[in-house]
């Protein structure tokens, strides 16, 4: 089975829609969404209910942090860009939309497999896995040999054999990565709808169940479009700005 | 569900087990068989006595990760792998042909023979370096000559694959690898430097060509450091006879700094088939080790060295270092299209400092007349065409150590410059090609089957036309331009 991962869409139509278009060409069986549909892009309603569809036809979605926050306001420990960008979310979602994120868990697992959009350890306090230390802590929380996560935009891969030290890796597009099955694994996905590690292009992953692989890949898309919209609607700049350069 | 014993005439995921064939320090091996596989073929299984040979397993899994990623004539054909949590194996054809090791006790080999399978393990190196592998344990029992005379590898529980996570980064703290044969930066553990093998292959050359290793057995950390200070002794301190140009060769694999080694394999295969191109320096003269004084200089010198020293060269690990290869036609009237062609060179190498250029220019036989260009005036021809390739090149301005010269002799020109891109992995070929005339789309065109059937990049050079010149008229559907890169020898 091919598992299509998407994670951090963050309201970004024209990325999500690219990504979705690449994955429909690839071929996948599965498409879970691993949280933060919604927060800083322009187009929270229409992602909202693309989501729901592809849920009703089968699709995994989980809640993020932006989530959780464009339905009940707990925006602390944010910045003041991901605050106005959420109070701008919350008065553009309906009330179906809205009570589609509220009713969003926050894991799933399947086999030896857990999503989860942050730190498995508390997945509601949101904490981010960005070295091989917080890999482990996530890693010991779960019994599931592989976990897969979003929430820091930037793709890495951990690995460790029982007992001992993570390995970090930043994956290459493209290359599938065997999961090798004496290890456990962590794989955090780069964001679809605001990548931050340099390459502007909409990031999501397939994993491959009979294969025991990962393969990370990117999708470019219409990035002028997603920045004009959030010009528009009067969101903070940079908003549209670091689209451009992925940072 | 019970384990599965592995031993002859059990079966284990429809592998029948046959012989076992070899058992190692970290692995056996069986041959297998399985109906639907007519290639002879091995599973591997690690070692592990007692559940915690740490070593044993990541390098398992590290082959394991790599070798169902490679391909070609160069490694071995993967079929099938089990699992740690039943039975961990991998099946993979059985290499024919013998290790190089038997060559060892043949030592000192003749240079020839060295610089030969020197050239076509580097070629094969090049194949994996290009499959973003760095073998990181080339040392003789890990090099296959086939039957065919290719050499494969094996073994790539040390292996490093660039886009795959390096299970050995984090497990070991000792430096990994043979002994002998470790690059000064995998004392470091520094494991993504394509030119650590080529630094191993040095080694491995200066023990066929000496039947001495350059730096001793060592068998602890501070014997092992001694690589980083002491020279190896000159090949030609033992063998006064021995070709200059070899020592340097071997040498310059050897050097201390990866910057200072060959860049790339396939420009150190490049060397060993071309000794006269190879440009000697110092090294080349060398007759005796290093004085007192300097080896003293370069221990307190050795003694500052640290892992950031190789890191922020290991930044660059994959130095693109191609062999750009031009064809260049020196016949008179075609003056314009060569210095258009040396432009467009110049472009090309300045956008690769460590790339190297082969100008190269066909003497065309007669085919009937064979033996005709080897006669005296032959011979000055061929001197005389070197002088004019060299000259073509002089405006370039690159370093003597950039540039090769090369005049080939054949009657058939396309074939003889493709035959050359080919067995020396040429990346790029640029070449003019000449205004198109009624009698050049009769003979058909170099450059078209140039470009046709090149194992490589082809840039084609022409000469801007104006609007009413010869050939502007042509159909889009013409044959591509004959080209002569090539001059009729007589």
């Amino acid at each position: 089975m091919r598992i299509a991962l998407l994670a951090d869409i963050h309201g970004n139509r024209e990325a999500f829609d690219a990504a979705l278009e690449a994955i429909r060409r690839e071929g996948a069986d599965r498409i879970a969404l691993l949280g933060d549909l919604v927060g800083y892009g322009a187009d929270p309603g229409y992602v909202v209910d693309r989501a729901a569809e592809l849920v009703a036809h089968g699709a995994i979605a989980l809640k993020g942090n932006h989530d959780e926050a464009a339905v009940d306001g707990r925006t602390g420990g944010m910045n003041d860009y991901a605050k106005a960008a959420l109070e701008w979310t919350a008065r553009q979602l309906d009330a179906a939309q809205s009570a589609f994120l509220a009713g969003l868990p926050l894991t799933h697992e399947e086999d030896d497999r857990l999503l989860v959009h942050a730190d498995a350890t508390n997945p509601g306090d949101w904490r981010y896995v960005t070295d091989a230390r917080e890999a482990e802590r996530s890693l010991n929380a779960t019994d599931k040999r592989v976990t897969v996560c979003g929430h820091v935009h930037r793709p890495q891969v951990f690995n460790m054999l029982p007992g001992r030290a993570a390995i970090a890796f930043v994956p290459n597009t493209g290359t599938p990565i065997p999961l090798l099955s004496q290890r456990r694994w962590l794989a955090v996905l780069g964001a679809v709808g605001q990548p931050r590690d340099e390459n502007p292009s909409a990031a999501y992953a397939v994993l491959d169940t009979a294969a025991k692989s990962i393969c990370y890949r990117r999708a470019p898309y219409d990035i002028e479009s997603a920045a004009k919209k959030i010009h528009a609607a009067g969101l903070p700049q940079i908003l549209a700005a670091r689209l451009f350069v992925g940072r | 569900m019970a384990r599965e014993l592995l031993e002859t005439g059990a079966t284990i995921d429809g592998f029948l087990i046959g012989e076992k064939i070899h058992i190692g320090g970290m692995a056996e091996l069986w041959s297998v068989t399985r109906p639907d596989i007519d290639v002879p073929i091995l599973m591997k299984a690690p070692l592990i006595l007692d559940g915690e040979d740490a070593e044993a397993i990541v390098g398992f899994e590290m082959e394991q990760m790599i070798l169902p990623m490679l391909s070609g004539p160069h490694v071995p054909r993967f079929f099938a792998q089990g699992d740690f949590a039943d039975q961990p194996y991998i099946v993979m054809e059985r290499i024919p042909g013998h290790s190089l090791y038997p060559w060892l006790e043949k030592t000192p080999l003749p240079a020839d023979e060295v610089a030969d399978v020197g050239a076509r393990i580097a070629q094969a190196l090049n194949d994996l370096h290009k499959q973003n592998v760095v073998h990181l344990d080339i040392k003789p029992s890990n090099v296959m000559l086939k039957p065919s005379g290719e050499i494969a590898f094996v073994d790539f529980g040390l292996s490093r694959h660039l886009h795959l996570p390096d299970l050995l980064a984090e497990e070991f703290r000792l430096p990994m690898g043979t002994g002998p044969y470790m690059a000064p930066e995998q004392l470091f553990r520094i494991r993504d430097d394509r030119r650590s093998d080529i630094f191993a292959l040095g080694v491995l050359l200066y023990h066929l060509a000496t039947g001495v290793r350059p730096f001793g057995f060592p068998r602890n950390g501070r014997a092992l450091r001694k690589r980083l200070w002491k020279d190896p002794t000159p090949l030609l301190a033992s063998d006064p006879k021995f070709p200059p140009w070899l020592q340097e060769v071997i040498l310059r694999c050897l050097e201390v700094r990866p910057d200072d080694r060959y860049q790339s394999a396939e420009q150190l295969a490049f060397d060993l088939r071309h000794p006269e191109q190879v440009q000697l320096t110092a090294r080349a003269r060398r007759t005796k080790g290093d004085g007192i004084v300097t080896r003293l200089r370069r221990y307190m010198k050795a003694a500052g060295y640290e892992r950031a020293m190789f890191e922020s060269q290991a930044l660059v690990h994959a130095p693109h270092a191609p062999i750009i290869m031009t064809a260049v036609d020196l016949t008179p009237g075609g003056e314009a299209l060569a210095a258009e062609l040396r432009a467009i060179v110049g472009q090309k190498i300045a956008s690769f400092p460590e790339a190297r250029l082969a100008c190269v220019n066909v003497l065309k036989q007669n085919r009937v007349q064979l033996n005709y260009s080897l006669d005296a005036s032959g011979r000055n021809l061929h001197v005389a065409r070197l002088v004019e390739l060299k000259e073509w090149a002089r405006p370039l301005g690159l370093a003597a150590s950039r540039m090769t010269f090369h005049v080939l002799e054949a009657p058939d020109p396309a074939q003889a410059l493709i035959g050359f891109a080919r067995t020396n992995d040429v990346d790029q070929i640029l070449l003019g090609a000449r205004a198109s005339s009624a009698l050049r789309r009769y003979l058909g065109s170099v450059s078209a089957q140039i470009v046709a059937e090149a194992p490589c990049t082809v840039t084609v050079v022409r000469l801007k036309r104006r609007a009413g010149e010869e050939g502007d008229h042509e159909n889009e559907a013409a044959p591509a331009d004959p080209v002569s890169p090539v001059d009729a020898a007589s």
